[in-house]
């Protein structure tokens, strides 16, 4: 038993930075998510149908898929035909990330259908164009709604980034491999990476929940009906 | 041109076998992850301390960690203390334990939603309180959650390809295995995704159908 | 001198704490057969906590209860026995969604008193009847109005051939034209000889069909009586200002209706 606890704390270190590299992953793709979510969720909203089709198509077509299908598709097949030769580890970001605005794109849609149409019939009527009405008055209420299942899509992120060790990312769970086999105790270490993940989990969620608590505006229910 | 309708002859064949596979990974898994969530949540509810605590840490356990490490757990991990399970069979246990857990989430919400008056007429007509659960709360409980419990549902169906992480040689794995003999990546898993697809709708469509059917007339 | 047989409900010293604050003080009274005892009080005094203590669906902190000379508090019998025999109406209706208006009636009768389930449907359909709901049978809850709702709901409740009868402000949560439905089915039931406690506001049929009428002030019982010497004699002023105040609310609304 001491010796399972002694082979786990030298494998720390190597894990730890695995962690690193989940953490990369995570916030890469959450981050190119959000850039390209948001203007798909406005374009799905306001834009002409043409764009709004186009936008669905995307959608359907990155949430319909497995995570381990795109991942092998982009990184096996699309970018060895556009020969980009990217390392397993910008490909998975680019995959996930793609992904997750999928994904994103539909939370800040909900939100800011749910704000209803007279937010921005104020703004126009004030004499705002579009552009600055969506930035300056729906945009900033719509992401804060967003919280919470931007929160929720975190913890999918974060579990879907140990699916990149189908490509070789050397994050945790391919770490954590490596050192089973090499230590034949794979109970223990399967369950320290276990461990990380819940750790990353709910600790990132409660960093957000934080910030929602931060940056919400008071007394204010956010235009839905139903307090 | 020719080259692409050869590769159908050689691709489709394995593919098609593959998605036998998955579908006997789904059918088998959902009804009884499904169960398993019933339980959980209905354990967190009802249950006292004890029960409730174990089914709390539960779900907190297989809700925060990625479903491929709990299938690496099961796999190559119970092996070391003599539990031998083959890929179909480890991967259909993870399934089910970790789609319970997101399971019970949805139908926990969902009994905390109904209103506590119901319980009470139920106990004031001398029903124990397994026979209102059972009677009265799950019925009404259970229809709330099935957008959620869909929802998780059309999700086991994508993460299905996990089971190739475990050497089960399901869809993905077929398609791999022809993708990386022929070097035709792209082609082979463009179609794995069209037939992934296709499966999605058809789930998508069955579940709309029964959540129709199963509605109570005149609430929204 | 009334025999003790003639007892149905006897209710002694019920005390009931909700978090720190005592809601009910020491509450005691006896209903006979055929008696119809009305409860009336400021809102927030815990009636409708009391009456939930009858049937043992909120635990009193002290205090005991009998149905027929048998103890429901302490007993060692389930609860459940006791509590077919003692309907209840609540205020919310309470009415299972997800089951026909006969569905609901059925159920208890089905599950609980494991009735055949076609000598079930018929009696459910009596019980529909006698509401002058048969027509209304296979409507779903969301589909009824509120006073139809209730009517059922005395109807689920009879249906269990109970004892005695306790309705909660039965029609507190209906719009005005349709209580007097409901009001019609409970003096209904009054006339035919059901044993009944009923907490309301609505002091003009208070007082056409109490035997008793009790004024629960402060978790205690301040003053009992029959319905001509507490509207024409009340021994304290506090009586007679609280009836003086509620017939002006509710008692008006019944003679425009």
């Amino acid at each position: 038993m001491i010796e399972n606890f002694l082979m786990i704390y030298q494998a720390l270190p190597y894990l730890l930075k695995g962690s690193l590299i989940t953490i990369g992953l995570v916030g890469g793709a959450l981050f190119l998510g959000f850039i390209i979510g948001i203007p798909m969720a406005v374009g799905q909203v306001y834009g002409s149908r043409f764009i709004a089709n186009l936008i669905y198509f995307y959608v359907w077509f990155f949430r319909g898929l497995p995570v381990l299908v795109l991942l092998f598709l982009f990184y096996f097949g699309l970018f060895s035909l556009l020969r980009l030769n990217l390392p397993a580890f910008t490909a998975a970001i680019l995959v996930l990330g793609l992904r997750s605005a999928a994904y994103q794109s539909q939370i800040f849609r909900g939100s800011i259908q749910s704000l209803g149409e007279g937010q921005m019939l104020a703004a126009r009527s004030l004499g705002m164009s579009k552009i600055q009405a969506i930035w300056n008055i729906i945009l900033p209420q719509a992401l804060r709604i967003s919280i919470p299942g931007w929160s929720n899509e975190y913890s999918i992120i974060l579990k879907d980034s140990a699916v990149t060790y189908a490509i070789g990312v050397m994050e945790i769970l391919t770490r954590g491999n490596f050192i089973a086999t090499r230590t034949y105790k794979p109970m223990p270490v399967f369950l320290t990476c276990a461990l990380i993940f819940l750790i990353l989990t709910y600790g990132g969620v409660k960093i957000l929940d934080l910030l929602e608590k931060k940056v919400r505006i008071p007394g204010y229910t956010f235009g839905r009906k139903e307090i | 041109m020719s080259e692409f309708y050869f590769i159908r002859n050689i691709l489709l064949l394995p593919l098609l076998e593959g998605t036998l596979i998955t579908i006997k990974l789904i059918v088998l898994s959902i009804p009884l992850g499904l169960i398993l969530g019933i339980l959980l949540a209905v354990g967190r509810v009802y249950g006292n301390k004890l029960i409730s605590s174990i089914c709390a840490i539960y779900v907190i356990f297989f809700r925060g960690t990625p479903l491929l490490i709990q299938l690496f757990i099961l796999y190559y991990g119970l092996p070391s203390i003599g539990i031998f399970f083959s890929p179909l069979t480890a991967a259909i246990i993870g399934f089910i334990l970790c789609s319970g857990a997101y399971h019970s989430e949805y139908i926990r919400g969902a009994i905390q939603s109904i209103k506590s008056g119901q319980m009470m007429a139920a106990e004031a007509l001398g029903m124990s309180r397994v026979q209102a659960i059972l009677y009265i709360i799950l019925p009404q409980a259970l229809r709330r959650a099935i957008p959620g419990c869909s929802n998780e549902i059309i999700y086991l169906v994508k993460y299905s390809s996990l089971a190739f992480m475990v050497t089960l040689i399901e869809l993905t794995g077929a398609g791999k295995i022809i993708a990386s003999r022929y070097f035709k990546y792209t082609e082979v898993f463009l179609v794995v995704g069209i037939i992934y697809l296709l499966m999605v709708s058809v789930v998508t469509k069955f579940l709309n159908m029964l959540e129709k059917k199963l509605k109570i007339p005149g609430l929204e | 001198m009334q025999s003790d047989k003639d007892i149905v409900l006897e209710v002694e010293d019920i005390h009931k704490k909700y978090r720190e604050e005592k809601i009910l003080k020491g509450v005691s009274f006896k209903v006979k057969k055929g008696e119809t005892k009305v409860i009336i009080g400021p809102s927030g005094t815990g009636k409708s906590t009391l009456l939930r203590c009858i049937n043992q669906l909120t635990i009193p902190d002290k205090g005991r209860v009998w149905l027929e000379g048998e103890e429901v508090t302490h007993t060692k019998k389930s609860i459940n026995q006791f509590r077919q025999k003692i309907g209840m109406v609540f205020q919310d209706f309470n009415l299972f969604d997800h089951l026909t208006a006969l569905g609901n009636i059925e159920i208890g009768l089905v599950k609980v008193k494991r009735m055949d389930k076609d000598k079930a449907r018929q009696k459910a359909m009596e019980e529909l009847k006698q509401v002058g709901l048969e027509n209304q049978a296979y409507l779903y809850p969301a589909q009824l109005s509120g006073g139809q709702k209730q009517r059922v709901s005395i109807a689920r409740a009879l249906a269990m051939d109970p004892k005695v009868m306790l309705f909660d402000e039965p029609t507190s949560a209906l719009d005005p034209e349709l209580i007097g439905e409901v009001l019609e089915a409970i003096k209904n039931l009054a006339i035919q000889g059901m044993t009944m406690v009923l907490v309301t506001h609505e002091i003009g049929f208070a007082r056409s069909v109490a035997n008793e009428i009790i004024f629960i002030e402060n978790g205690k019982i301040l003053e009992s009586g029959s319905p001509y010497k507490l509207f024409n004699n009340p021994e304290y002023e506090r009586t007679r200002r609280f009836l003086k105040k509620i017939t002006e609310l509710y008692g008006e609304s019944i003679e425009k209706r």
